[in-house]
């Protein structure tokens, strides 16, 4: 394929006050759309509910997961509703190392995340858990992406002061 | 489905053509466009036809790209289609194929005798990176959003794990890329004509490894609509027209789901996926031992690398519609290819090869469009095209509209009609008589197939 240079499209411009306008308004169909820019912010007041123990527990450098007193179907992301039963589910701190089940590298990401790429996605596994958790994978060269990284063995660190994020934990090879 | 469903059958369709923005019309008239070609392709004024419709049920994905609420009637009265009832439905990628499905569901119950399903998204109101961030938030904002949130990075994971169980390569991903870009060169509707190599491919930028830019669809502008009758309905049109219709019905559905996050994701014994999951063709002694073997190098279902509700959604339309061997008696299938590897992870899903066999069956040729150059050595003649219009990947995928669009495709491919609507009528198949349309949401959490036949 042909590699063109193109100039990147972005979203400030000028502030414009007026347009033309035609003598004659039946040729107002041929006129070009308006296209304004407007901001949009918003503070929400997000609850954690249930899941919050979760996230006190990365602040206290726990990592942890809910059981199913009944089945014993073990939640690795938490659910306070059992997945198999519906049963309620019990706080359990998950094994101190797991394994990389699946990764990716993301070289591009939504526009939040977009100055952190390229970073590594990774699926984690814990020997006796039923199921899996979500986190960025670090100390792992993101250029040199390859199969054999599913297997290695991972122990979480912690963030020193919490932002009560999902990423006040991330793995490392163990 | 229920014993005393009525028979529904699927009249016309259109699709205002995808593009990547669309800044001189607003929703409401876009939609109007595929509206004015499904109503002009029945043969009716449109007045007519709001003469004689029942009612509608309206599709697109989110509220965040319009920054609009209430979207749906909107549109509902931008078509002139006051005070006739409506409701807007909503299952991310799936919202085209859960819109088609609830349009039939109005028919068959005898609620409606003709039922419009219209779909949409403008997705260029933000930029690219920006629309990204829209479409994560369809995953947990607790514990998967904030991690990274990027849908083509879960697809990636996903994709590793069927690397990893399988050995699927990304040459065989970049069949189905190559196959699809090619299919939609004939095709007049589609936003990307490019013909491309398996190096083109590669070659591409990485976008979460391994997947390419050309691994991955893009976002569009565009909507698509879809009319469904009943037996009286279809008379009370061709009375008004004067016209005789090919007979095209809605032979079965089937829909399923999974959690919206991937890692909670069963890992299910053997024994489970024989009781839950198998389908028909693979009760025979030999797809048994394979799957045992399978199993006996820790392989466990659907784990991240299958899509469970694929599977479910593809076994209830089946039952519902007697098909035995999908393969051989579905004659083409519209997927959601919103990654190739997707397309492959479907293959396994709706039954066209066992789990496992889909980055092979990729390559083989089995699912290429007769007559249709793509510059590569296959080993087969093709057996059931998938996607024969270009899917996704070359289409576009405004969300809302995208099952519509497959829909339309499928209705025009079985009544033989792909030349009169593309322009060019190389992608026509040869007398087919069933299709398969799958529409799939975020990670395979909600999943619709449709079976179309022409009678
Ligand atoms: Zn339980």
């Amino acid at each position: 394929m042909t590699h063109k240079q193109i100039i990147e499209e972005t979203l400030d411009g000028t502030v414009l006050f007026n347009v033309p306008f035609p003598k004659n308004i039946a040729h107002l169909k041929e006129m070009s759309p308006i296209i304004l820019k407007h901001p949009y912010h918003v503070e929400y007041l997000h609850s954690y509910g249930q899941d919050s123990p979760w996230f006190a527990g990365l602040a206290n450098k726990k990592l942890l997961g809910t059981e199913c007193p009944k089945c014993g179907y073990k939640h690795t992301t938490p659910k306070l509703s059992c997945m198999r039963c519906g049963a309620e589910t019990e706080w359990k701190e998950l094994p101190p190392e797991g394994k990389v089940h699946s990764f990716t590298v993301c070289h591009y990401g939504a526009e939040e995340f977009l100055k952190e790429t390229p970073f590594i996605l990774a699926m984690i596994e814990f020997e006796g858990w039923n199921t899996l958790l979500l986190s960025r994978l670090v100390g792992l060269d993101p250029q040199q992406a390859n199969l054999k990284w599913v297997g290695t063995k991972v122990k979480p660190k912690f963030r020193r002061n919490s932002k009560f994020k999902p990423t006040d934990v991330w793995f490392v090879p163990a | 489905m229920s014993q005393s469903a009525k028979d529904v059958y699927v009249v016309s369709a259109g699709v205002s053509k995808f593009a990547k923005a669309r800044p001189d019309k607003t929703f409401q008239a876009i939609v109007k466009e595929a509206v004015d070609y499904t109503v002009k392709d029945v043969g009716l004024e449109y007045p007519k036809f709001l003469e004689l419709v029942d009612g509608s049920v309206a599709s697109y994905f989110s509220d965040h790209f319009t920054r609009q609420l209430m979207a749906g009637i909107m549109a509902q009265d931008y078509l002139s289609l006051c005070p006739k009832p409506s409701h807007r439905v909503e299952g991310g990628g799936a919202t085209g194929g859960i819109c088609f499905q609830e349009a039939y569901k109005n028919i068959a119950s005898g609620d409606m005798d003709i039922c419009l399903a219209y779909g949409f998204e403008t997705m260029s109101h933000v930029e690219t990176w920006k629309g990204n961030e829209f479409i994560a938030l369809a995953s947990d904002i607790n514990f998967d959003y904030p991690v990274g949130g990027f849908y083509s990075g879960y697809y990636a994971m996903m994709v590793v794990r069927h690397m990893m169980e399988f050995g699927t390569t990304v040459e065989q991903m970049a069949h189905v890329s190559v196959k699809n870009h090619n299919n939609a060169f004939h095709n007049s509707y589609a936003q990307k004509r490019q013909r491309l190599t398996i190096k083109d491919v590669r070659n591409s930028p990485m976008v979460a490894w391994p997947l390419t830019r050309l691994d991955i669809c893009v976002m569009s502008d565009g909507a698509a609509a879809c009319l469904l009758t009943s037996e009286e309905g279809l008379n009370k049109l061709e009375k008004a027209s004067g016209k005789k219709y090919p007979r095209v019905k809605v032979r079965a559905i089937g829909r399923g789901t999974d959690a919206m996050r991937m890692s909670d994701r069963p890992h299910q014994s053997f024994e489970d996926f024989y009781k839950y999951n198998a389908m028909a063709n693979e009760q025979d002694g030999d797809s048994k031992k394979y799957y045992k073997e399978l199993w006996a190098k820790h392989f466990k279902y659907p784990g991240i690398h299958s899509f469970r509700a694929g599977r479910m959604a593809s076994k209830m339309a089946y039952e519902n519609g007697g098909i035995k061997d999908p393969l051989k008696e579905i004659n083409f299938v519209e997927l959601h290819d919103a990654y190739t590897s997707s397309e492959i992870q479907t293959y396994e899903d709706m039954g066209l090869c066992k789990y496992g066999e889909g980055g092979s069956f990729a390559a083989s040729g089995k699912t290429f469009v007769p007559g249709v150059e793509y510059g590569l050595k296959l080993e087969s003649q093709p057996v059931c095209p998938v996607n024969p219009s270009g899917g996704l990947i070359a289409c576009g995928h405004p969300v809302g509209a995208t099952g519509l669009m497959q829909a339309a495709f499928a209705l025009w491919q079985l009544q033989g009609a792909i030349g009169k609507h593309f322009g060019d009528a190389t992608l026509q198949l040869n007398n087919p008589k069933i299709g398969a349309i799958h529409s799939h949401a975020g990670t395979g959490t909600y999943v619709t197939v449709s079976l179309m036949e022409r009678i």
